[in-house]
């Protein structure tokens, strides 16, 4: 029998003002997979992802998230989002706290551990990203790749279940983009669950089970890496494909 | 007319008693206005209109009017009123030090949580949305990565404010206070000589104001480890 899914998103809308974010999206992420959300900017991908943790709360439709029905309710919203990763396109590490005390905060605060303990999980996903040297480092102190590791290892510290990725790699010149996806499949092969927004798509091809693609606001064709980007069957898919792959 | 140099030299020493109370009041105002300015920024800056909207109008009201005439309303208007004359507080309203204090506080709370405001609207959102998703609640995410970044980015217009705070406490002596320009006012009475001993008041100001611009530097450097 098959497990419920870990994220079950069922007829969801979403509506900024007249503008209407997010049209119908349905979508199951089994434990363990591997997501790739694709598209055009504007296309709903973002806000999708964001409604999952609550930071964006959607009008209509059901999202259910490990289990818990994600409400507006900010006591509900919080709980399910301390199982929830999240990884920003600008990093978001806070600029006032070194790299290890950006990693130990919210695990004292949130998860109430004692502070060596928090210490030695903190240590423990730098040196897992690569970048333990950096500790004692404040976040300005680092390149834009470094910064975007230290933020994976901040949420893996609070060993969520599923990993969100918001264009990691948007905000990053070329040349630090293969270190933080090299992370991300290092935690993919991991058996990690996640949903990761990217306009990568060769990290899509090796590493995705499924590949979707949202066009204004809804969900226009989802498939495996190797149907989706050889055999696309929607002609906005053809369109997109091309034009990020054509250069 | 003679500029008498000397005078203004034997002048200093008289003026450094009205020092104490020049110091006194300034810290004390300063201190209970900004801690006053959390409160009413944290309220300022609720969704709730009941709770921001009476924050507004106090604010207008004392950047909208002289601290010498709120200063005059609690000193020489306070004391008209039944309920302050007959009850439990006019122990404190009847004391110059305490109107003076009280209506310098109640000025700095109110432009200090304009202050406090600016920085808090000047942090980024992402660093709040970064908390929220770690599971913090609102009041983590506010103690503990909200308020300092926005105490930073107060700094230089609060510098700025404890500076203006230093010479607002100079109308003290209109309610007969003895502090430094108090002090002042009473030697210029007895000895017909303004310009030396305003002067000789003035100097001690601007000292004052030198380790008060570079202290704030201090502390700036200090935190400025980090940008934001």
């Amino acid at each position: 029998m098959k497990n419920p899914p870990v994220i079950s998103l069922k007829n969801v809308n979403k509506h900024f003002g007249s503008f209407q974010a997010l049209r119908n999206i349905s979508l199951d992420v089994q434990e363990g997979q591997r997501i790739v959300v694709c598209g055009p900017s504007g296309s709903g991908k973002s806000t999708m992802i964001r409604c999952i943790n609550g930071l964006e709360h959607h009008d209509e439709g059901t999202i259910m998230v490990n289990g818990h029905m994600m409400t507006s309710d900010e006591k509900i919203a919080n709980l399910i989002r301390r199982e929830v990763g999240m990884v920003f396109q600008s990093f978001n590490l806070f600029p006032h706290l070194k790299v290890i005390d950006n990693l130990m905060m919210a695990q004292r605060l949130v998860r109430r551990k004692s502070k060596e303990e928090a210490h030695e999980t903190g240590i423990k996903y730098l040196e897992r990203v690569g970048i333990r040297a950096q500790a004692d480092k404040f976040p300005n102190q680092l390149s834009g790749g470094q910064q975007q590791r230290v933020a994976i290892a901040r949420a893996l510290c609070m060993n969520p279940k599923v990993m969100l990725f918001d264009e990691p790699t948007s905000a990053l010149d070329p040349e630090m983009i293969s270190e933080v996806l090299e992370v991300m499949t290092e935690l993919a092969e991991d058996g990690m669950t996640m949903i990761c927004v990217t306009h990568e798509m060769g990290f899509a091809r090796s590493v995705a089970d499924m590949v979707v693609f949202m066009d204004q606001g809804e969900i226009v064709e989802m498939g495996e890496p190797e149907t989706f980007f050889s055999n696309p069957s929607h002609e906005r898919t053809r369109k997109f494909l091309d034009q990020i792959i054509s250069h | 007319m003679t500029f008498e140099i000397a005078l203004l030299i034997e002048s200093l020493p008289l003026l450094l008693d009205g020092l104490v109370l020049t110091l006194k009041l300034w810290v004390l105002a300063l201190s209970c206005g900004t801690i006053l300015a959390v409160g009413l920024v944290l309220l300022r800056m609720s969704p709730k209109s009941y709770l921001s909207w009476p924050v507004m109008a106090y604010v207008y009201f004392f950047r909208g009017t002289p601290i010498l005439v709120q200063l005059f309303v609690v000193y020489y208007g306070f004391p008209q009123l039944e309920i302050i004359r007959s009850g439990p507080l006019w122990v404190f309203f009847r004391e110059p030090f305490f109107c003076a204090w009280f209506a310098l506080t109640l000025n700095i709370a109110a432009y200090t949580s304009e202050i406090f405001r600016g920085g808090i609207l000047g942090v980024n959102k992402g660093l709040v949305e970064a908390s929220r998703a770690l599971g913090m609640t609102y009041a983590q995410t506010f103690r503990k990565v909200v308020a300092p970044i926005a105490f930073k980015l107060s700094l230089p217009a609060y510098s700025n404010e404890m500076v203006s705070v230093l010479k607002a406490t100079a109308l003290a002596s209109t309610v007969t206070l003895l502090d430094v320009t108090g002090v002042a006012r009473k030697i210029v009475a007895e000895t017909f000589a303004p310009y030396e001993i305003f002067l000789s008041a003035a100097l001690i100001y601007l000292v004052l104001t030198w380790f008060i611009q570079n202290g704030v530097r201090l502390l700036e450097r200090r935190i400025s480890r980090y940008a934001n």
